[in-house]
């Protein structure tokens, strides 16, 4: 008896862990079965035309990566000076615990209530635009590059901190010249890996940064996330085909991401040992 | 000596932007969403049954039943999945396997929710019409895509969770006779349960505040569903749909409904801390 239940409670073990894998391979090879027929230089380079959305999705591109990259602009000093913070100068106690209570209810805050929030701050500020969007996606992403940044710095021996005090140098020659150098491979993954949330996020950003189809160059100019317009055309279904080619591109990125992000991971575990 | 101690307010400024936001998103959402109670009683808004603002029916209860619905649903389906997952992640997988399965784990943690909500369109949704009838949006497809969607949560956060469990505990049952079942059910489960339910919590709070890819499935008509196939309405997916056009009151509403969400969130993080203080202590 004994032997069975084992066998059946493992198996169910095995079968769960396999549907999950298999399920993530149905969702590449679909998108990428589907997709792949529509990248094109064309498709990547050309802008959309009529009222279907036909044609290439450039405008789409570059407002996604003006948006990830803002993001990451705004969201960077603002992460590793907390970081900075908290691993530096702050000693347990009250502050520090609300500091941390902070970052974890603003990383738990929907999506759609940033948007709302974004809304109503940044759009009365600037309308609907990129620096909207991106100001509201730096805040969302917060969370994430705080911590990543904190862990980055723990990670530095301590040696290396006191060899730089015992040499003199005040404090904040320490973080500058030493800590943050040595952090720096590090925080960069972390970063990397907060802005994909960035990259793929959609309700927040069609309430910021609007749904309008030019292209962005300015600030303050509106545009259309890659992810935004495969709402729009998934929902309305229309250009289905153009829909899978800004999934499956979506997906590549998204993936690219993930790889880089690993690579520079592994590269500054070896730097550091 | 000065300028370090500028430098420190400095980053004690960069480490409060957290705690300041969530203020000024409290305040902000307040701000627009507290005046339509002076119209509409909350009472009348938290449990009214009609929802058509464009009549100026502000009663948002089918939208809370919608919300709670699908995140009861993808909760019943993703926590035994996820806990699932990590039980094999840290117990049974041999490094090999283990090594195939928590990529594709976080992998599917980094999926942009609009694809997901694509993927329920083009193929879940399809899938339950053929087998279950209906037009397929509603309370399964909508179930189905967001367990598949806190699955990485929950199985991460166990995961975790099961590994700081002390090896001794696992030995020693092994070594008393136990079988490797019996001992994830009676040691390694019960040592792990406080952490399971963090995990759990988690999930609720990504399910309860899913936008996209719910918007995408649940069929969007704002009435309580009376069975699996009906379409519904949630709080975020009427936010999202209306806000491009809502003004005036329908706004307001709107901004209350998001008011609604961030205190749920609250409540879910301040649980969270509750927890976390008991198993310190």
């Amino acid at each position: 008896m004994k032997r069975i239940e084992d066998k059946i409670a493992i198996g169910c073990l095995w079968l769960s862990s396999l549907l999950v894998l298999f399920f993530l391979l149905v969702l590449l090879s679909y998108i990428t079965i589907k997709g792949l027929p529509v990248l094109s230089p064309r498709f990547l380079f050309s802008f959309p035309h009529g009222v279907e959305a036909r044609g290439g999705i450039s405008p789409m591109i570059v407002a996604t990566f003006y948006l990830t990259i803002l993001s990451g602009i705004i969201v960077s000093p603002i992460a590793i000076g907390g970081a900075v913070y908290l691993t530096q100068y702050a000693k347990p106690g009250r502050v520090v615990r609300i500091i941390r209570f902070g970052a974890d209810a603003l990383s738990s805050v929907p999506s759609i209530v940033f948007g709302l929030f974004g809304l109503a701050l940044f759009v009365s500020f600037f309308g609907y635009s990129m620096i909207a969007g991106g100001l509201t996606l730096s805040l969302m992403i917060l969370p994430v590059a705080m911590r990543a940044s904190e862990d980055a710095i723990l990670a530095v021996p301590r040696s290396f901190r006191e060899a730089s005090f015992g040499l003199g140098a005040t404090q904040w020659q320490t973080i500058k010249n030493v800590i943050i150098p040595v952090a720096l491979p590090r925080i960069l993954t972390g970063l990397i890996l907060g802005i994909g949330r960035a990259f793929g996020e959609t309700a927040a950003v069609f309430l910021t940064a609007g749904m309008a189809l030019n292209l962005p160059l300015l600030p303050t100019d509106p545009g259309r996330t890659m992810t935004v317009h495969l709402y729009l055309l998934a929902t309305e279904g229309i250009s289905i085909d153009i829909a899978f080619g800004t999934a499956l591109l979506l997906m590549i990125f998204i993936l690219s991401f993930n790889f880089l992000a690993r690579f520079l991971g592994a590269r500054s575990v070896k730097g550091g040992s | 000596m000065k300028k370090e101690k500028i430098l420190r307010y400095i980053f004690l400024l960069a480490a409060s932007v957290a705690i300041l936001t969530i203020f000024l998103i409290l305040i902000f959402i307040a701000a627009k969403g507290v005046p339509l109670f002076f119209k509409v009683p909350l009472g009348k808004f938290l449990f009214g049954m009609d929802w058509s603002p464009t009549k100026g029916h502000f009663g948002a209860f089918p939208l809370l039943v919608g919300s709670f619905l699908v995140t009861a649903g993808a909760v019943a389906i993703g926590a035994p999945l996820g806990v699932a997952v990590a039980i094999f992640l840290s117990e049974i997988a041999s490094p090999k396997v283990a090594n195939l399965i928590r990529p594709t784990v976080e992998l599917l943690a980094g999926i942009p929710s609009v694809i997901y909500g694509f993927f329920g369109i083009m193929i879940i949704i399809p899938l339950v019409r053929n087998l279950i009838g209906g037009a397929g949006f509603g309370l399964i497809s909508a179930s189905l895509v967001l367990a598949i969607m806190i699955l990485p949560t929950i199985a991460a956060l166990t995961e975790d969770t099961l590994r700081s469990i002390p090896k001794a505990h696992k030995w020693g049952s092994l070594a008393l006779g136990a079988t490797q079942w019996q001992t994830i059910k009676r040691v390694i489960l019960p040592s792990a349960s406080e952490g399971i339910f963090s995990a759990i919590i988690l999930g609720v709070g990504r399910a309860i505040g899913e936008t996209m890819a719910v918007l995408m499935v649940v069929g969007n008509a704002p009435i309580i569903p009376t069975s699996l196939k009906d379409p519904f309405s949630t709080m975020t997916s009427v936010i999202a749909l209306d806000m491009s056009y809502a003004s005036g009151q329908h706004q307001q509403a709107l901004f209350a409904l998001a008011l609604i969400l961030f205190i749920i969130s609250m409540f879910l993080v301040a649980m969270l801390r509750l927890v976390s203080h008991k198993r310190s202590s």
